[in-house]
Formats: C-alpha cells, structure tokens, sequence
C-alpha cells in the first residue's frame, strides 16, 4: 500500500495500482454512460431538423391537411386545436391544482389532508391512456367527441402536476411572512390570498408551465377524446384535432406526404415544448 | 417536513366566518381530485363487469383473445407489459444512475447543469415522438440486421427450423433470438424504446438523492484515503438507495403504462411470446389499438378490463414507492 | 358532489351544442378514405359544409354510429343483423362505391407483377407458407425470379372491414382458413405483424423488403407498391387495376337494404376480393339532441356523395355505382325522418 507512486505528485499517497485502476475504468464507465443517456435527445432532435424543417413553411402554420394522396397543405387544425386544448384544460387543471396545493400546504391538521395528498400522489402515476378511457365514458358517451372531452382528460393529467408543485411552492414561504399577515389582524383566507399565493407565483407559474409541456405532447388520452379533424374547428363541442393526434396518424402513414407533416408537427412539437421547459426554469430562478 | 399551521395562533378570533367560508371552497375544489379518482374507479369497474364476471381468474391467465369467438383472456398482453417494462427497467437503471453520478460527483458545474438539464428534456420529448423516430430511424437498421440473417443458407436453415418449433406454439432459448418477423418493429424495438423513454425518471430522481448526501459523508472517507469510486460505492450509493429506489419504481410505473410508442413499434401480436424479434403487445397498446372499434359487449369491456388493471397497477406501484422508500431510508434523512 | 359535477360538465356541453350545425362527423373504414378526404374537401369548398371524418376502421365505425358518438359510419362490410338489433334504433346502410383489395408486396428485383391464388394467400396468412422461394408461388409464376426472402405477413390491428372483405374471400375459397380463422372485422390472428388502417399496412409494405399486405387499391397505387393479379372463380387471373371491381358487382342480386357481399363473384371477368363500401346512419335523425337542421344537412350530403361526388370515385381508382345500386341508395336516402316527419 506504501510503496505506490504516482506520476502525479498532488496524488495521494497511499493507493495501489489496481485501485486507480478500477477508480479510472468506473469513471470511464460513467462518462460512457452519461453519453449514452444524452445521445438519443441529440439524435431526435438532430433528425427532426433535418428531416422536418423543409416542411415547417408558411402553408404549415396556415392551412390545413391536403386530402389522403395529394401534396401540400398544412396542419393549422392541429397547432389551433392544441392550443385551444390547452387553454381549455388549465382553466379546470390549474384551478383544481392550485385549490389543491392551498389545501394540502396550508390546512395540514385537516382530517381529510393525508387523504388527498395520497389520491393526488396516486392519480399522478396513472397511465393517460386510461384518463382517455375515463373522460370517453363521462363526457363522449353522453355528448359526442369533442374537443370539451379532449381538454377535460388532459385536465384530468394536469391537475396532481399542479397540485404537487403549488404545495411545495407554499411551503417554501416563510411562516414569518403568515405571521406577519395575521398579526395585521388579517384573516387566514385574505392572509393566503393576498399574502402567500402572491409571494409563491413565480413557482406557481412555473408548475403550471411545466405541467402544460407534459400534457401538450399527449396523443393516448386524445383518442377517443377529441379525436381529430381534419378542419379548423374553435366549436368545443366537436371533434378536434391536435399536434401529437397528427403525428401520430402521419407516422404510421405509408403516404409521404403524412410522414412529412409528422416530422414538421413533431419539430415545431418539441421546440414548443422545450421553449416553455426552459422559460419555466428561468421564470423559477428570477422569482 | 415544515408544518405552517402548527405555529399559526388559534383561528377562533375574528373573521372565522369568512375563513371558515374559504376553507369550504378550497375543500370543495380539492375534493374534485378525489371525485376524478372515484369516478374513474367506477366507471372502470362497471364496464369491466362483463368479462370480469364472464371469465373470472381465467381472464388473467390464459391468452386466447379472439373477437371472432368472443373469447378473452389477457396473459399474452400481461406478459408483454411485464416483459417490456422489467427488460427496459434492467438496462436503463445502471445507465441512469451513471449519469447521475456524472452530473452530481464527476462533472464540473458549467457542464453538470447542461447536461442535467438535456436529461431533464429527455422525459419532456411526447410518446408519440419517440415513436415516430423508432419507427422511421432504429426500425430500418434492426429491420436490415434481420434481413441479413437471411444471407446463408445455413442461416435460412435455423430459421425454417425455428419456425417449426415456433408453429408448435413454444420456442428454444437460440430460436428466441432468431428473427420471426423482418420489419424491424416487434419487442425488441418496444423494449429499446421503453429503456429510453423511462431514463430520465431514474436519473433525475438518483441525481436530486445523491446531491442530498451530506458532505461529511463523502469527506470521511476521502479522509481514510478512498478512491473516488470507493466513496461512491460505499458511502454514497448506500446512503442515497432509497431515493435511488423511489425514482426506480416511478420508472417502473411510466413503462408499465407507456402507451402510444409502444403501440406503434411492438407489432401487435396476441400471440406468446417466442423470438425478441417477433411481434408482442401489451395492456396499454391494445387499449389503444382495440379500444376504438370493440363493439360487442365482451370485447370491449375486455378492453376496458386491461384498463383497469393498470389503474391498479399503477396504484399499487406508487403505494409500493412509498413503503419501500420509508423502509430504506437511513435514519436521520429527510 | 358527483351530481354538481356531472351537472356543471352538463351545462357546460350543452352551452357548447348550440353553436354551428354546418359540421358533421364521420368515423369509420380507412378503405374509402383517401376518395372520403377527396370528396370531403370538394365538398366544403362547394357548399361550406365541413366534414370530418376520421379513418379509425370500420370496427370503429360501427361501434360509434351504435353509441352515437358521430353522424354517421363508414363500413366495408354491412353490419349482421345481430350488430342492427344491439343498436339503439333503426340503421340504414347506403353504398358509395365499389373497392378492391389487392396483395402487395415488396419484393426487391421482382418487376413482373405475381400471380396469386385465393388458396395460396390463405396459406401465407396462416404461416404456412413462410419464405417467397416456396413451390405453391413458383409454380404460379413460372419464370420469374423470385428471392428466398422469408415473408412478413402484414394484417391490421384495429377492427376492420378490409379485413372483413378479405377474411370473407378466404373462408370462401379455403376450408383451412374458415375453421381456423374465419370472418370478421377483427381476427385471432395466426400470424403476421399487426398495423393501424389501410394506410398502416401500406406502410410496413413500403418499408420491408419481403412483406405482403393486404389493402385497397388506391393505397398500393399512390403509395407505388407492387400488387399481385388474383385467380377469379371462373379461374382467371384478374388484376385490379382498371375496374374489374365493378364486374363484381354484375349478376348480384343487391337486396332493398343494400346489405351483400361480393367477393368470389361468379362473374369470368371479375376481381375476386372486391366490395361495396357503406355509409351508415339512423333511419329516424332525431336524438341526442340533434336538430332538423343538422339532419337535412347530413341528407343533403349522403345525396351528393352518391350523385355529384361519384365524379371522384374514378380518378381514385374506385369503381362508381352501378345504377341499380345508385337507385338503391336514392331511395334509402329518402326515407331519412326526423322525429318520424319525412326529411
């Protein structure tokens, strides 16, 4: 053990061979590793531009598919229908979530708090594709497929994303600052209102972002939800289309022309996604 | 875990009216989560009674699924989720755990933030993407390996005779590496797919972990005269494990219930399974592939049973988190 | 709590119902789907009318015009009469051209289209046959050069009609198949990979040196892949190109509710694996909350698309009505009620 020498002298004394041996190969082995996670994002994204840029053009963004067979067309069905999608889903995912937070960060000693906490943790591991078959039976069932039953089942993947990033968010409040509040001789409610929600919305903002990225891309729970059109619909009560049912019928297409649209609704998919991860981020540090 | 309210005063003084009013309303919106939960559960249950009640214990054990005789047992796609989910979970836990000790212990902070950030997207990428990059980049070069396998006689001669034993419904441990189909989707590229798409949970999970570990930790043993790989087998591995464990199972929990991606690359075959080449499915695929057109009574309401094992499945599996969790986590972490 | 919640998606919805009539919604069979998308677009940009209709499967079809989630369905195969009496209220059927299914494949350094028999595609479906070399292939194709690639079996995953139309040719022309496998719009499939629609197989044919698929014709035309010609019952081999199709349909008796199958036509000069494809609606159009309105609309469209819009069947590769059928179709169409007052 003493007698080992180094080629570095800052080295400390004292290790043998196969030591640093096995030190430097396991240090290989997690660099190997780490490149290995990191390769296939760079290869997607990589073959998504090269592949997909061609077709992301005026059309794109302006018209809709061109019928089975023919050239040309765009996917402005899909790109407003998700966005009309997501809006209509936070307005029940984030109200719910954030109801949700504030009742599980700040009413603790309340008898039904482990309960909820515990449904929230649960329903977030659910699969979506099973929301799709829930939010089919409620609300596809009774009214046809819509758009309204598309948003409702993303909704229902948003909320315990909401819920979990509202309460740690709270928590990070200082008590002082509640203190403070009542002291005033505020109440609670206007006490949690005006005082702690406002203080926790930077990261209120950014669980909510967050959450939008995640659902954005989902295609299972759309299904038999929304189910896709190949119009512009804005009418909730009807079917409608969105970028991941798109992707998902152009790349399982034999048709070119499905395919090429596919890899131009999952670049711009992607960029969008990644775009709001990243301001989320921001918007989290600056707060 | 810091508790606000222990600390507040006593809520009897003024304005307990409109505070009690306040709690009521956030009661209520809360108890949506609860309402969702529940009414999932029955509306599951309720149309998963026919088969449940036409087929009892053999729905789970036997693997004939044929809407033409309306007879339905899941074993083949119970199978195919196990399979899948359990292969993909062996490859990508040693993987991800690499990366998070190269983002948490080897890398400097101008490339661990970057790098912790690019695996981080890795979960942000949609299912349907990493479908379609499966099918249209890594389906081709496995379907050229499999083509391949064709270029000897020899080779055509393992197959045929493969196939023979395949027609006999069962397989041989070299047979199960021989190619059964030759389009390059089928098992193994679910399984390829599944290990990538599950990564990032692990990883992110394992990072967070073993950047809790605390210093001294690390500092007695360098102290002692540790190799670094030392100080990481020995003192922070064993000190993060449960951490480690939690991000396992929430990956666990993603691939049991991946869907579309799978569905698009794994070939949809109900049959057993007999060649990692060969076609397979699982829960979550069929409920997307099926789910749309079963009209009859019994079919769907099959389809709709798969759906509600994974619902319990997936409970259980987070239940199975938080135990294991409780139970490894050394005294005095958080 | 559940009912206020059910109540408020209740009131929600209905708020949402009242907005346009000029939209309808159609699901089902991807077999007619790339004339439907032709069709459809016309038709919007001729009468402002948007229609959707979304190429799930004519499984899929079936089972949402049943729980009345669309306007209307579309079908290869007519629904049984066990399907017509699980649905709520009377259905009719409407057919709006003739299609064929054609085997193609993908076969590197194969020009000459092949020849196949219904008994020989049975074997291949049930993997018997299992490499292109094989004698029963050779011994139709005498002359061509074809390689010793092992064959991917390409078939569908979701319920279809393709399937049906085609499972229904091989339960005629091969005992094997019909007590093995049968008919059906989905299957217990002895082998093969499995993909979503017409345009999902095309794909795994388009992509895979040595697969076989079967699928409509315009999918093998547009998407350029090979097919074979298929021995008739009079023992002609017949291609699909050009409207034999519609011999098929020749010397059939269609029924008042234009419910029939025309595979294995005993026409000489038919295509043996062709079919009427359906549209499907209810007789009377008054339910959930539909308006008149609505259900003139959906009349007014079925009319078109067996009138003006067979313009569009040829180009595509799609036989056009026969007038018998067309008739047919007419007078179905006009037995349409709303609220049992004539449309």
């Amino acid at each position: 053990m003493s007698t080992a020498t180094s080629a570095r002298p800052q080295v400390r004394t004292g290790l043998s061979a196969a030591r640093r041996a096995q030190n430097m190969m396991m240090g290989g082995l997690i660099l190997l590793a780490t490149l290995l996670v990191v390769a296939p994002l760079i290869l997607i994204f990589v073959y998504l531009i090269r592949e997909g840029i061609d077709a992301v053009n005026l059309d794109f963004f302006t018209k809709i598919p061109a019928p089975e067979g023919e050239t040309g067309g765009g996917l402005l069905n899909a790109i407003l229908g998700s966005l009309y999608m997501l809006a209509m889903s936070s307005v029940f995912g984030v109200l719910v979530g954030i109801a949700g937070g504030i009742f599980l960060a700040e009413y603790p000693r309340h008898p039904l708090m482990p309960s909820i906490r515990l449904v929230s943790d649960v329903l977030a591991g659910i699969p979506a594709i099973v929301m799709g078959l829930v939010a089919y039976g409620l609300i596809v069932l009774n009214f046809g497929f819509s758009g309204f039953a598309g948003a409702v089942a993303l909704g229902f993947l948003m909320i315990p994303i909401v819920v979990r990033t509202t309460e740690e968010v709270l928590k990070l409040v200082p008590q002082a600052v509640r203190e403070a509040g009542l002291s005033l001789g505020l109440p609670q409610w206007l006490v949690t209102l005006r005082i702690v929600l406002p203080a926790a919305a930077g990261g209120i903002i950014t669980g909510v972002m967050l959450a939008l990225a995640r659902v954005a891309g989902e295609a299972a729970p759309l299904l038999f939800t929304a189910f896709g059109n190949p119009n512009v619909n804005l009418d909730p009560s009807k079917p409608m289309s969105a970028l991941p049912l798109e992707i998902y019928r152009g790349a399982t297409s034999a048709y070119d022309e499905n395919q090429r649209m596919a890899k131009a609704g999952a670049l711009l998919l992607i960029v969008l996604i990644f775009v709001t991860s990243l301001l989320a981020r921001r918007f989290s540090r600056k707060v | 875990m810091s508790d606000p309210a222990r600390r507040l005063p006593t809520r009897a003084s003024m304005s307990s009216g409109s505070d009690r009013v306040f709690q009521y309303l956030i009661l209520a919106l809360a108890s949506v989560i609860v309402l969702v939960f529940v009414v999932s559960l029955y509306l599951l249950g309720v149309d998963s009674w026919p088969a449940l009640r036409q087929f009892g214990v053999d729905f789970f054990t036997t693997r004939t699924w044929n809407p033409v005789s309306g007879t339905f047992g899941a074993a083949a796609m119970i199978t195919g989720t196990l399979v899948t989910s359990f292969v993909a979970l062996i490859i990508s836990v040693p993987l991800a755990i690499a990366s998070a000790l190269f983002v948490a212990e080897y890398a400097p902070r101008w490339l661990a933030n970057p790098v912790g950030y690019l695996i981080e997207l890795l979960a942000a990428i949609p299912s349907v993407v990493y479908g379609l990059w499966a099918l249209f980049v890594i389906a081709p070069v496995l379907s050229r390996w499999e083509q391949g396998y064709f270029a000897s006689p020899e080779k055509i001669a393992i197959y045929t005779a493969c196939k023979n034993i395949w027609d006999q419904d069962r397989t041989t441990l070299q047979c199960f590496f021989v190619p059964s189909a030759f389009d390059g989707r089928g098992l193994a590229l679910a399984i390829i797919i599944l290990t990538v798409m599950i990564l990032p949970y692990t990883a992110s999970v394992a990072r967070d972990v073993i950047r809790l570990v605390p210093a001294d930790q690390r500092e007695a043993m360098y102290a002692l005269g540790a190799t670094k790989w030392e100080v990481i087998s020995r003192a922070i591995l064993p000190y993060a494990r449960a951490g480690i464990m939690g991000g396992v199972i929430l990956a666990l929990g993603r691939a049991l219930g991946e869907t579309l991606a799978v569905a698009m690359v794994i070939g949809d075959s109900q049959d057993i399974i007999k060649s990692i080449f060969g076609g397979a499915s699982t829960m979550a695929s069929v409920i997307a592939n099926q789910f749309g057109d079963a009209q009859e009574t019994l079919h769907r309401s099959s389809v709709v049973t798969l759906g509600f094992i994974l619902f319990f499945v997936s409970v259980a599996v987070n239940l199975l988190a938080r135990v294991i969790i409780q139970r490894l986590t050394p005294k005095g972490v958080k | 709590m559940k009912k206020t919640f059910l109540l408020g998606l209740a009131l929600s919805a209905t708020a949402f119902t009242s907005a346009s009539a000029q939209s309808l919604t159609g699901a089902g069979a991807s077999f007619p789907y790339p004339l439907y998308s032709k069709m459809f677009a016309e038709y919007k940009s001729d009468k402002g009318v948007s229609v959707n209709y979304q190429s799930v499967g004519s499984g899929s079809g079936q089972k949402q015009i049943i729980e009345r989630t669309v306007d209307f369905a579309g079908s290869d195969n007519p629904m049984s009469d066990e399907t017509l009496k699980s649905a709520p209220a009377k259905l009719l059927h409407i057919p709006t051209a003739i299609g064929a299914v054609v085997p193609s494949y993908n076969l590197p350094g194969v020009t000459a289209p092949l020849k196949f028999t219904g008994k020989v595609l049975a074997d291949i479906y049930l993997g018997k046959i299992k490499l292109w070399n094989d004698g029963a292939i050779a011994a139709l194709n005498p002359g061509v050069t074809i390689p010793p690639l092992p064959i991917t079996v390409a078939r569908r995953s979701d319920g279809s009609g393709t399937t049906f139309v085609f499972s229904d040719y091989l339960s005629k022309v091969s005992s094997e198949w019909k007590s093995k496998v049968g008919t059906g719009n989905s299957l217990d499939w002895p082998t093969g990979t499995g993909a979503k629609g017409n345009d999902g197989v095309a794909g795994v044919v388009k992509s895979t040196p040595g697969a076989i698929g079967y699928v409509e014709l315009v999918y093998a035309k547009q998407n350029k892949l090979p097919f074979g010609s298929v021995q008739n019952r009079a023992g002609k081999f017949i291609t699909a190109d050009n409207g034999p199709a519609s011999k098929a349909a020749e010397g059939v008796v269609i029924p008042a509710d234009t419910r029939v199958s025309i595979t294995n036509s005993p026409n000489a000069d038919a295509y043996p694996i062709a079919s009427f494809t359906y549209v499907i609606f209810y007789q009377d159009q008054k339910y959930g909350g539909r308006s008149e309105a609505q259900a003139t609309e959906l009349k007014k469209m079925l009319t078109w698309m067996t009138t003006s819009g067979q313009q569009y069947n040829e180009p595509l590769d799609y036989a056009k009505l026969p007038t018998n059928a067309a008739n047919k179709a007419k007078s179905i169409i006009n037995s349409m009620t709303y609220g049992g007052k004539k449309l």
